[in-house]
Order: C-alpha cells, then structure tokens, then sequence
C-alpha cells in the first residue's frame, strides 16, 4: 500500500471498526409463507420502525433442526416488506456459499465463522429481536481503590473509579466513566478517557497534577489558586472543563 | 519464623544503611537472633558501618553461586553474639542476583534467625527489588524533603504490587515510616517539611523521628552502629524505634524543639 504519493498531502479515508444495534431475524421455521404472514403481522404493529431497517438473517436455529432454506426466496421476501438484509450468519456452508453469490455477507456467530448445526437451541423464541451488539457496559466494571495510589502506580477502570485514599503526586488514575477521589488528589486523574464527554471527576481535596475529561485536560499551573484544596466536581462543557466546588 | 525485614527509601543517601545496622543491633542486643543483609552489591558499605570490613571473606553473590555455604559467609558481631552480618560483593553488580538465589539464602536463614533484615540499595532496580521482595515488614527511611517523600512514595507503591506476598496475594507488606535527619528548629523556619507534612503525602504508620545529628556520622566513621551510642538523640531514637517495632508503648520524641533543660534530662535517661 502506498501512502507516499506526493499528491496525497493528507489521507482521504481511514478505517475504524464500530459496532452497531441492527434487529436480528431469528428463523424457527422454513416456510416462507408462514414468515411471510408472522413479518407482515409484526410490520403493522410498528410500520415506521421496519421501514427500510438493516436486517440480520440468522439461519442458527433452523439449521439446528436441519431445515433447509432457499435464501435467494428468503432474501426477496424480507425485501419486499420494506427491509434490507446486511447478511446472514449461523449458516451452513452451502448457505454462506448461497449468501456470497448474491452478495449478501456471512457473519460470524459469536466470533466463530462456522456453521453450527449440533448446538443446543438458543433460548430466544422471538421471530424479530433486536440484539444489544457489543456495547460497552455501563457500570460493570467499576474499581473500587481503599489504599493509597503511589507515586508511580497506575490504576485503570473501564467504569467508574473511586478511590477512598489519597492519589499521590505522580501516580496516574484512568477511568472510562467517573473518577471519584474521596482522599487527597495529587497526581493525575483522567475520567472518560474513551471520550465519554458526560463522565465527571470528583476529589475531597484537589491538587492535581493533570484533570482531564474525554481527553480535554488542564495542568495543575492552570487551576485557579482558588479551586486548589478544596472539594471540587470537575465536568466538560462545550470543550471547557468546569471546575466547582462541592 | 522468622521475620524479613527491608530497610529501603527509592532515594539514596537518607539513611538506609546506619537504620539498618542500628536496627539489626538494636534487635540483637533485646537477644533476637539477627542477619543483617547487605544488598548493594558493587557499593558495599554495610561492612563498614558494622565495623566489620577487615572480616569480608565470602560475600552474598559468593553464596547464591554457590562458592560459599551461608555458614561461611556470615560474619559474627564482635559486640553482640546474637548479631550476623551478610556483606555485599563489591567486585560484582546487581545482576549476580537472583530471585531463587536470595529466596534460599533467607528461607535457609530463616530456619535458624527471629529477624533478618535487608539492608536495600538506592534505586528501584534488582537490588531494590530484590532485596524487599521476600519481605514481611517495610521499614522506609525518608527525609523530611519533597525528593525523598516522593521517592518513597514510589517504593512503597512497588512495595504493594511487586512483592512476593502481593503476587501470592497473602497479607500486604507492613509498611513503617522512619523519619530520618530532622531538624525540628528547620521545621520550624520552614525549611523542611514536618513529620505532619510528611505523613499528610505518605499515609504511613510512624515508627520513629530520628534527629539529624553528628553522632551518626562520628558512629558510622567508627563502624560503630549509631545505637550503641546511648547517650547520643540518634541512638535513643532508634533504641525507641526497635522498642516500637517489637510492640512497646514510646511516646515520640525529637519532634518538637528540645529546651535545653529538657534535653538533657533526656540524656541522662536510658
């Protein structure tokens, strides 16, 4: 890949990975008209909610009862009442193979490109529902600090951070979500460092070396003398972070 | 069991060493039996401070490679019988030192000692981190300035995560504070940091002040361990200090300015 090119002064794309929330057709049965009927049945009960939505054809369950499906058939039908399938996954072979020559993707089931066909049933009975994909859990992964975070220590939660003691000077304290510091804060607290622009640092006794919130962050030389020992919430606001006490 | 102790700072030149021989003396001299280990390997000096360098004859790296027994290396105090002094190599660095060769040296030590204390390099490489490591009791020597406080703070961060008893996950390391060089007229001009000050940044169980005093220097010239030295505040606070650690009730001293009247009825005390 080149990238040297002298008339590419900057890049024109880049690639990111996303995950997304897209309903999921969970196929119990191979007789179009009965999914036909049972679709058109769930489209009256929320019309603008399926127009034009992404579909996720998932053919686990009926290959799990080896049931056979014509997914050419399949795909118009699902087009014809307004969706537009993005793939289809838990298939056999044959059934990626099918899915590829009409350009349809095959995902993988749960990290897995195989096709599972002995795998006990999944316990959904739901024809459509929409699957959480991936989100980052809130508050599951809180950490919970009661000794003293030194000079040196790093400390890194994917929720919210509390810390019942003190944050020494050159110690560095990450948090996906909230800090909390209910001791002195003296080294460097970053809250919401995957760019979580709501999250907020709270501290008993502020002397921070370096706030920083979604990756806005202000150095200690900066902070009002004013704010400086005392308890302080700290948030973002239109790219500012707000220093208050408490 | 036997009980490790690490006398250890992060920064170098606050005190380790002469804590470390007064403290393994001061036990001794209660009748534990005491090793004392010099973990410097390359800046020998605990030899000296014990007075002892004339005796080297087979050192700590001697022992891990095995070109020595432990019986052989130990150096017997001339003062207390209950004392063994350890000695670093001074020819090797601190790569001759391995975790397997220290943790058999102590686990072999500790059959025959109450307390074996590990006289720690500067800095927080092998040598450090070796030397605390296997340790059961932290004693961190600081100076009441803001280098040494934070460098301590460093070591006891490592002292929590980098520990054989942090990795076992078993009870943490006791860590104690001993405050060393205070000069409370300084304190009170404002030229050093106080024991509240201190305390404020590193959160730490105060085992004792020890007062900055030329009776340190004269002992260490002599090889002397400062403790023996009774009459001097030196001595008398690390006497405290191992009366501390062993469970007795001292009030601390050396923290306020001393009247002149009051300090030497302090003198005249034992």
């Amino acid at each position: 890949m080149s990238t040297s090119s002298p008339t590419l002064q900057k890049a024109a794309l880049e690639f990111k990975s996303t995950s997304l929330t897209v309903p999921v057709l969970l196929l119990a049965s191979n007789n179009l008209s009965h999914i036909e009927l049972q679709l058109k049945e769930k489209i009256t009960q929320a019309p603008e909610f399926f127009k034009n939505s992404p579909l996720l054809i998932d053919l686990q369950k009926l290959n799990s009862q080896n049931l056979d499906c014509e997914l050419p058939d399949l795909v118009k039908l699902v087009r014809d009442l307004g969706f537009m399938p993005i793939g289809i996954r838990g298939g056999s072979e044959q059934q990626n193979h099918i899915a590829l020559e009409i350009k349809l993707p095959v995902h993988s089931m749960h990290g897995t490109n195989a096709p599972i066909t002995n795998k006990p049933e999944p316990k959904t009975i739901a024809v459509v529902e929409v699957e959480e994909a991936k989100q980052p859990e809130q508050n599951q992964e809180n950490k919970l600090i009661t000794q003293p975070v030194r000079s040196g220590q790093r400390v890194y939660a994917k929720g919210d951070l509390i810390v019942t003691a003190t944050v020494s000077a050159g110690a560095e304290i990450m948090a996906e979500g909230n800090i909390h510091v209910y001791g002195t804060l003296r080294g460097r607290a970053l809250a919401g460092v995957l760019g979580n622009i709501n999250s907020r640092i709270f501290c008993s006794d502020l002397q921070a070396e370096l706030i920083s919130i979604a990756g806005i962050y202000q150095l200690s030389d900066d902070l009002s003398p004013a704010l400086a020992h005392k308890p302080v919430q700290i948030s973002l606001d239109n790219q500012t972070l707000i220093i208050k006490d408490i | 069991m036997a009980r490790i102790i690490v006398v250890t700072s992060g920064k170098g030149g606050v005190g380790k060493t002469t804590t470390s021989a007064a403290i393994a003396m001061g036990l001794a001299k209660r009748g534990h039996k005491t090793a004392v280990i010099d973990f410097d390997v390359g800046l020998r000096n605990l030899d000296l401070i014990m007075g002892c360098e004339r005796r080297v004859v087979y050192d700590l790296v001697n022992v891990i490679n095995n070109e020595a027994t432990l019986k052989q290396a130990l150096i017997r105090d001339k003062r207390c019988d209950q004392l063994f002094i350890l000695p670093a190599s001074q020819t090797r660095d601190k790569d001759a030192l391995t975790t397997e060769g220290v943790g058999k040296i102590l686990e072999e030590l500790a059959k025959d000692f109450k307390y074996i204390v590990c006289d720690s390099p500067a800095g927080i490489e092998r040598g450090a981190t070796l030397a605390m490591y296997f340790a059961d009791d932290a004693f961190v020597v600081t100076n009441p300035e803001v280098s040494s406080v934070r460098d301590s703070d460093r070591m006891l961060g490592i002292l929590s995560s980098k520990s054989r008893r942090a990795e076992k996950g078993e009870e943490p390391i006791k860590e104690y504070l001993l405050l060393s060089r205070y000069s409370p007229d300084r304190v009170k001009l404002g030229e050093m940091l106080s024991v509240d000050d201190v305390q404020e940044i590193l959160s730490l169980h105060l085992l004792g002040v020890i007062p900055e005093s030329k009776s340190v220097l004269n002992a260490s010239n002599s090889g002397t361990p400062v403790i023996l030295d009774e009459l001097s505040d030196a001595g008398q606070a690390y006497a405290d200090i191992v009366a501390r650690y062993l469970g007795e009730d001292k009030p601390h001293r050396f923290i306020e300015e001393e009247k002149k009247g009051l300090f030497s009825k302090l003198l005249g005390r034992k």
